[in-house]
């Protein structure tokens, strides 16, 4: 690839979402961030297949968060994975900023970060900040300058020239945070990142992406296992089910645009009426089984 | 580093005292049981004082006119050998390390070669010297000719790209999926997945490969150069002196206590190489 500055990264296909993101109201003609058209994967094992995911419809519009959430083994992973390219789909379709997800990872149009930090050891937190824009030709300068201006981001500027292993997890999470962010990618896919962090780090750091994902106005696909963390952090929560992974709901909880959260909606009636919501959807009955869903669930 | 320094001293004064202190007690035939010798003969032949070893170390090789010092002969013995095994050593580790590059790169490869790798362990150096100096001798190109030390160096080598090519593999192996996965999303190509990710992993494990193939060097070295017939090592004047030994027994001393200083000189080599990345071999974070 050619020496790109990682601020013209934008200058991608269709019009580019302004910045301040949409709250699922503003759905644009340009090409939806993720488009993902009856997917299946299935894997093959001596004990017989597995159907990790089967018939997957989901739509991720630009600038908008959406996060998967559903019970362990229903297919969460597998769908991000198969989204960032790093695994095929045995059936259906899949396009990222309307072109296929190789093409996409190959223009470096998304960020990723994972359950484990996966910071580099060797390498100091700023080298690991900068380690995609030197993979992608960035000159020295504008990678000092880039990996300054995230480490700021993220609270971390006093440790540049710390070692990973110097820092905390909630810190390591952070400065892989920051890695995914450091091209400016207009799509960010992020499977748990904050699995691991105590209940005090965990909302920090919540309230920290929002505000980061505010400015960059970026597209967020997030796997989650919690419950208020993806009515906090989304504009739409896509509820799977099991053995075969599937959607089961998309439930809209849009709290306000995101850089307008705060803390205090932790303990607003608004937000307990969507995690409500959205625990009756994991819960309930598939309405193919001709159960009432949701009826007396708390 | 004070505390290996002192950790080493205390180890040569230790086999000293060890020495000198047996000399003192054993009986000077040794001690024989049923015809069997179970404690070695602490006679000035078998075992002499270390201040007649040091005494012979400064006096003149031989009796004729001229003659170098004993000890600059046996310095000049030790740094040819020296050097032999470090021409064997750097190709060990170059041959160690494409072995496990390939086997890495290629699934096929590593169920082709590792057995082979593995095998060729199995043959004695032994019957693998003469073999080597014959094939060498038939190779002829141009002005090139082989040299006798070069079958020594081939094997010094053989002997070095074991460790490293076992150790390389598993070192080269060793990123974390999530780290692979992440290069992948970065659209990155296998050679630069190589170099900032499966290379830097593996020094952890390079480093002990590295330093066991710089021992298994020397000590082909040495005895390559003894069933070749080389001159001008240390193997070989080992073998000279100890010939000699009834009529002046502190002077094979010498040469043994080159070639223990060949093994020190290579050990400090590694220990540097150790330094220099040392910033590889912080453990694995997650
Ligand atoms: N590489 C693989 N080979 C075989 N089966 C796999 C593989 N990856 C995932 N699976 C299977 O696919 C199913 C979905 O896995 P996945 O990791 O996507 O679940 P998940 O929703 O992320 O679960 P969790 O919440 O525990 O992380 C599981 O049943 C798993 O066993
Ligand atoms: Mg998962």
């Amino acid at each position: 690839m050619s020496a790109t500055a990682p601020t013209s990264r934008s200058a991608r296909s269709g019009p580019v979402e302004p910045v301040g993101p949409p709250d699922g109201s503003a759905a644009t003609a340009a090409a939806a961030a993720v488009e993902v058209r009856g997917v299946s994967r299935r894997f093959a094992s001596r004990s017989g297949d597995v159907v990790a995911l089967s018939d997957v419809d989901l739509t991720v519009r630009a600038g908008e968060f959406v996060s998967l959430i559903g019970p362990s083994g229903c297919g969460k992973s597998t769908l991000l994975r198969l989204i960032a390219d790093l695994d095929r789909p045995t059936g259906g379709e899949l396009t990222v900023f309307g072109r296929p997800p190789h093409v996409a990872r190959q223009n470096h149009d998304f960020g990723i970060a994972f359950q484990q930090a996966g910071l580099l050891p060797w390498r100091s937190v700023r080298a690991n900040v900068e380690l995609p824009l030197e993979l992608h030709g960035t000159g020295r300068a504008a990678r000092r300058a880039r990996a300054a201006e995230l480490l700021g981001l993220v609270g971390l500027a006093d440790f540049a020239d710390h070692r990973p292993d110097q820092l905390s997890g909630g810190m390591q999470q952070r400065v892989a945070i920051a890695r995914a962010l450091a091209e400016s990618p207009s799509l960010l896919l992020m499977d748990e990142p904050f699995g691991a962090l105590d209940e005090m780090t965990r909302e920090h750091v919540q309230t920290e992406l929002l505000r980061l994902r505010a400015e960059s106005g970026a597209a967020v696909v997030f796997v989650t296992h919690s419950i208020p963390e993806a009515v906090y952090l989304s504009d739409r929560v896509v509820v799977m089910s099991a053995r075969p992974g599937r959607v089961r709901e998309i439930v809209p909880v849009a709290l306000g645009s995101a850089g307008d959260r705060t803390e205090e909606l932790r303990e607003d009636d608004q937000f307990f009426d969507r995690v409500r919501a959205v625990r009756e959807a994991l819960h309930g009955t598939d309405p193919a089984d001709g159960t009432a869903r949701g009826v007396d669930q708390r | 580093m004070r505390r290996q320094v002192l950790t080493g001293t205390a180890g040569v004064i230790s086999l000293v005292a060890l020495w000198e202190g047996y000399k003192l007690l054993a009986p000077d035939d040794g001690v024989v049981v049923a015809g069997m010798t179970v404690l070695p003969r602490a006679n000035d032949v078998a075992m002499p004082h270390l201040w007649d070893m040091a005494a012979r170390a400064a006096a003149p090789v031989t009796s004729a006119p001229g003659a170098d010092p004993l000890w600059l002969a046996v310095g000049q013995a030790a740094a040819f050998t020296l050097g032999v095994a470090a021409v064997g050593w750097v190709i060990g580790v170059t041959v160690g390390l494409l072995t496990a590059t390939l086997m890495q790169r290629f699934r096929t490869a590593e169920s082709a070669l590792l057995p082979w790798v593995v095998l060729s362990q199995t043959v004695p150096l032994i019957a693998l010297a003469p073999l080597v100096r014959r094939w060498g001798s038939q190779l002829e190109i141009g002005a090139f000719a082989w040299q006798d030390w070069m079958s020594v160096a081939v094997i010094a080598s053989y002997l070095a790209f074991f460790p490293v090519s076992v150790g390389a593999l598993r070192g080269l192996s060793s990123p974390d999926a999530v780290h692979v996965d992440l290069l992948r999303s970065y659209g990155v190509g296998w050679w630069r997945t190589y170099s900032t990710l499966r290379l830097p992993a593996a020094v952890p494990h390079l480093l002990p490969a590295v330093r066991l193939a710089a021992a298994n060097a020397v000590v082909g070295a040495v005895v390559a150069e003894v069933s070749i017939g080389l001159r001008g090592g240390i193997g070989r004047m080992i073998v000279e002196f100890g010939a000699s030994a009834s009529a002046d027994p502190a002077k094979q001393w010498s040469p043994i206590a080159g070639a223990v200083v060949v093994g020190l000189v290579a050990a400090g080599v590694c220990v540097l190489l150790s330094r220099a990345l040392d910033r590889y071999r912080v453990s694995e974070v997650s």
